[in-house]
């Protein structure tokens, strides 16, 4: 039997981690070809396979629009010549980029991809490791990515690489608190930090966002929606900010850092980089769909029908996974074509002032309502109002820490 | 297995800390520390204590080392240049770990002699019986009784003596930290004030 679970747990992690790298693949032509829809153009949709330089008369397209564009993609990084500066920090050079993707494959391992197939008496998780501190796990390792970024705006050795590597230090440590924050409310629902027991929690009742279905949906639980609904939009928010995407992507912001922390990087190790950056996004996807969007359930009553344990089941429940995945990767693809980039003070102002301050109200709120059926509606009134006075207090100190000294002399 | 995952995750916090006091130049050293974390994690983790384990790289690699960082770039340190010691720093560099020795040895005579028959295996009837000393509809009666998985709730039985035998230490850490936190503030504000009057 521990023979079954230690292969069974090989393959996991080769089939995995091919999933997150083939999804890091992808996401690259969907951005380009999402962004030309935006934008009113074609994008990328023609690329052959180079039969040519074999000798034969013509270039063979795949009909399949483009989708062999990354490959080129990865060809092309890789044949490029691999060019180190000689100003840089060399073993730090070369450490940096490897810190970025290794964190980010990490975290998906304790990601459950769909539900637990049964061989017999055992059972196996579709998660490489079912820890009871899952989102713990991926908070702590990915907060470990943000070496990659700084050490590689400091190894360059160059002044906008540094600027770079220094923003995406303090963004990411300023995001992360409420990031951490921000989930709170849902653990506090959930009552446990496992990922498989929190999907299998929203099987049988209701996606945390979609509670339609299943038993307990009371005033509470609906009720319950306003705390979780704010921790959705601060828990997605920050996440863009950790991942270095569009509206946060202040690191690399090539109009005042050229290339920001990579500007040195050439070939493969700058593909590290993007590699690193589309892989904390598939998981950050894959995180949102699992606390929020119900992980690999089918949903509304479908999962109850459908027997459990066969393996046909557990493929199922991967792909309305690897769906929901797909849905929100197009999501921050299209946030990041839509929306302008912040300017410093910006970002660091909504993640301390605002994100901050609202997450941490947020919990009360959460904390309030979970506690209805003990305290009464008396007590939840008190409570309320109690919070009210506290949070507006906690505003106007917010609202006097931006004041800008200049404002009050005038 | 767990032997191998002990000595790897040993050598790896001891040669993080080997290398944290060997190299000269700063960022090389926070780096060997966060090594030495990691490692210090993964014993954690090997004691079945993963809540303590992942809050070790949380907090310490993830957190408080990354600022340790930020500010050694800020303020771009230099290479340590080698200092010529005083005899009696020496002597207290000396007198302190050998004091540690001590103790780690008499520690671990005294287990020797008997007190090695407090340590519980971690397995399912154990785990079954100490389950006994929870209510039935709580989590961790769940975990810890369940039927085809048993598991140890390591986070939810930290949670369960913080909050009932430790409540009240709890509360006076928090204040402290509260403390620490106004402190810094009052000191950083105050020096903001004074610089413009002083130039």
């Amino acid at each position: 039997m521990d023979i079954t679970l230690f292969i069974a747990a090989a393959i996991k992690i080769g089939v995995f981690i091919g999933i997150t790298m083939t999804f890091v693949s992808i996401c690259v032509i969907f951005e380009r070809r999402f962004s030309a829809i935006i934008q009113d153009r074609v994008g990328p949709n023609r690329t052959m396979v180079p039969l040519s330089i074999l000798g034969f008369k013509k270039d063979f397209a795949l009909p399949i629009g483009g989708l062999t564009q990354p490959v080129a993609d990865g060809l092309k990084f890789i044949l490029k010549e691999d060019f180190t500066p000689s100003y840089v920090r060399t073993v730090f050079f070369w450490l940096a980029p490897v810190l970025v993707v290794v964190p980010a494959l990490l975290t998906m391992a304790v990601v459950p991809f769909g539900s637990p197939m049964e061989f017999g008496d055992t059972v196996i998780p579709m998660a490489v490791a079912d820890l009871n501190v899952g989102p713990l796990f991926i908070f702590a390792i990915a907060s470990l990515s943000v070496y990659g970024i700084t050490l590689a705006g400091w190894a360059s050795n160059s002044k906008y690489p540094f600027f770079g590597g220094v923003r995406a230090c303090a963004q990411m440590i300023s995001y992360e608190i409420a990031l951490g924050l921000s989930i709170i409310p849902v653990l506090m629902f959930f009552g446990t930090l496992n990922l498989g027991h929190i999907v299998e929690y929203q099987v049988a009742n209701g996606w945390l966002l979609l509670p339609f279905w299943g038993e307990g949906l009371s005033l509470q639980r609906w009720l319950l929606l306003i705390p979780l609904g704010i921790s959705f939009v601060i828990f997605t928010t920050s996440i863009f900010a950790e991942t270095n995407r569009m509206p946060f992507d202040l690191p690399e912001c090539e109009t005042e850092l050229v290339g920001g922390y990579h500007t040195e990087y050439s070939s493969m190790k700058f593909a590290l980089f993007f590699m690193g950056e589309y892989a904390a996004m598939v998981v950050g996807s894959a995180l949102i769909v699992t606390l929020f969007f119900g992980g690999w359930s089918i949903g509304f009553g479908i999962d109850g029908l459908l027997p459990t344990g066969a393996w046909w089941v557990s493929l199922l429940h991967i792909g309305c996974f690897l769906t929901k995945v797909t849905v929100f990767i197009l999501f921050f693809i299209l946030v990041r074509w839509t929306i302008p980039r912040f300017r410093y003070d910006q970002l660091m102002n909504l993640g301390w002032i605002v994100f901050f301050e609202a997450a941490l109200i947020n919990v009360f709120i959460a904390a309030l309502v979970v506690a209805l059926p003990s305290i009464g509606f008396m007590g939840f009134v008190i409570g309320f109002i109690i919070l009210l006075i506290a949070s507006v207090l906690l505003i106007m100190i917010a609202k006097g820490a931006t004041k800008k000294p200049s404002a009050t002399a005038v | 297995m767990d032997t191998i995952a002990f000595y790897l995750f040993a050598i790896l916090a001891v040669t993080g800390g080997i290398f944290l006091v060997a190299f000269r130049n700063p960022v090389s050293s926070a780096l060997a520390m966060v090594l030495s974390f990691v490692g210090l994690a993964g014993l954690f983790i090997g004691l079945n204590a993963y809540f303590v384990g992942i809050v070790q790289i949380l907090v310490y690699a993830g957190a408080i080392m990354v600022l340790f960082i930020f500010i050694i770039m800020l303020l771009d340190l230099n290479d340590e240049k080698p200092v010529k010691f005083k005899s009696s720093t020496i002597l207290a560099g000396v007198v302190i770990p050998l004091l540690l020795v001590a103790q780690v040895l008499g520690v671990i005579q005294s287990n020797n002699t008997g007190d090695a028959g407090e340590f519980v295996k971690i397995d399912a009837s154990t785990m079954a019986e100490s389950a006994k000393a929870y209510p039935e509809d709580s989590a961790i009666y769940k975990s810890l009784a369940h039927e085809k998985t048993p598991k140890l709730p390591d986070t939810n039985l930290i949670g369960h003596s913080i909050f009932n035998s430790y409540n009240f230490p709890l509360q006076i850490m928090g204040a402290l930290l509260l403390v620490a936190t106004i402190g810094v503030v009052v000191l950083s504000k105050r020096s903001a004030k004074r610089a413009p009057t002083e130039s």
